[in-house]
């Protein structure tokens, strides 16, 4: 089995290792540069349509569950019209760490094929552990999709409620909090909290 | 009861009603809706909340504290009470919120239970955050230590 692979891999090997007969080097050269740039092309454009919220929004789970919550918080609507979409907040913006978020978002397509969550019950029934992965992913990475917006380095205590600036200048410029610590359920209902430090 | 009296009770309500109608002038009749039953009125704009955190006193015997600040979205219902992540016993170190009254802990036995009871759960129910509006009706409380103070003759 193991040797055959091997016979196998050796053809590949000297079929790619033989000069071009038909095709000449500039052929060769110029075709992969253009295949390459249809490709790479081609792969960000799929990957942008996957990053819009009409793609997110188009599994009925997120449309009726989650999209519906998101439309009475401020992150939807407020009085200067800057609103935040799924992706800005679920989706790394840095190349590398979306490429490994969208891997793990196979496992998300596995849900939705065997609809783990396709109904409301079962939606608020995996509510928590859903909750519990994005909270540990914000803690982890130290909220960098709050960040994103919400720099801290612009933040003027001023123009903040006192309760606000108060915890924002200790506990949060301490770097001892991060932004997810306070803010859990801004922008979705929030789950059974029994347990959850904080609450 | 049989159905005959049930009728002849409901026309005699239904008479009483009319006559009361009639004899009050409707311009004396004071509502909440301030236009025709059938017009659609454009509502006056919404007030903000006061966010200032400054506690206010009571303004009349046995009043819940008023809220001081914004409580957009805070979700309270069976999953979660969002007032609690400041104001619940073990929070207020950090938060340096009010600690919720220790009542609020006790059953209607006054047994102490470890959690918020459920009586006493649902915060909006008797706390309300306040607008910065026009009094609609001058309030003439006076508070009991004030009361005691104009009586008292002043000692040396």
């Amino acid at each position: 089995m193991l040797a055959k692979l091997f016979e196998k891999l050796k053809l590949v090997w000297t079929v790619v290792n033989r000069p071009s007969v038909h095709y000449s080097l500039g052929f060769l050269t110029l075709g992969g540069f253009v295949a390459g740039v249809i490709f790479w092309g081609g792969f960000n454009t799929a990957l942008e349509v996957t990053n819009q919220e009409k793609f997110c929004i188009g599994c009925h789970e997120m449309e009726n569950n989650v999209y519906q919550e998101l439309q009475s918080t401020i992150h939807f609507t407020n009085r200067s019209g800057v609103r935040a979409t799924c992706p800005d907040c679920h989706v790394p913006h840095n190349w590398t760490d979306k490429i490994a978020r969208k891997m793990q978002a196979s496992k998300e397509v596995w849900g939705k094929v065997f609809g783990t969550i396709n109904t409301r019950e079962k939606f608020e029934a995996k509510r928590r552990e859903l909750a519990e992965h994005e909270w540990e992913r914000l803690k982890a990475n130290d909220s960098l999709e709050c960040r994103n917006c919400h720099n801290f380095d612009y933040m003027d205590f001023t123009r903040q409620s006192k309760r606000a600036s108060q915890m924002h200048s200790t506990s949060l410029a301490s770097g001892e909090k991060t932004c997810i610590d306070c803010h859990k359920g801004i922008a979705h209902q929030l789950p059974d909290m029994a347990g959850v430090e904080g609450f | 009861m049989n159905a005959r009296k049930l009728i002849s009770m409901v026309a005699l309500l239904g008479l009483s009603f009319s006559i009361m109608a009639a004899s009050v002038p409707e311009d004396k009749i004071d509502t909440l809706r301030l236009a025709p039953l059938n017009v659609e009125p454009t509502p006056p704009a919404m007030q903000q909340v006061i966010n200032s955190d400054v506690k206010q006193v009571r303004n009349y015997p046995m009043q819940p504290p008023v809220i001081p600040h914004k409580i957009d979205g805070y979700q309270i219902d069976l999953k979660v009470n969002k007032c609690m992540q400041c104001h619940a016993r073990t929070s207020t170190g950090h938060s340096q919120a009010p600690m919720v009254s220790v009542t609020h802990y006790m059953d209607r036995d006054n047994n102490f239970l470890a959690d918020l009871s459920p009586r006493r759960y649902f915060c909006t129910q008797c706390h309300a955050p306040q607008l910065d509006a026009k009094l609609l009706v001058e309030n003439d409380f006076v508070d009991i230590d004030h009361l005691i103070k104009a009586t008292k003759p002043a000692k040396h």
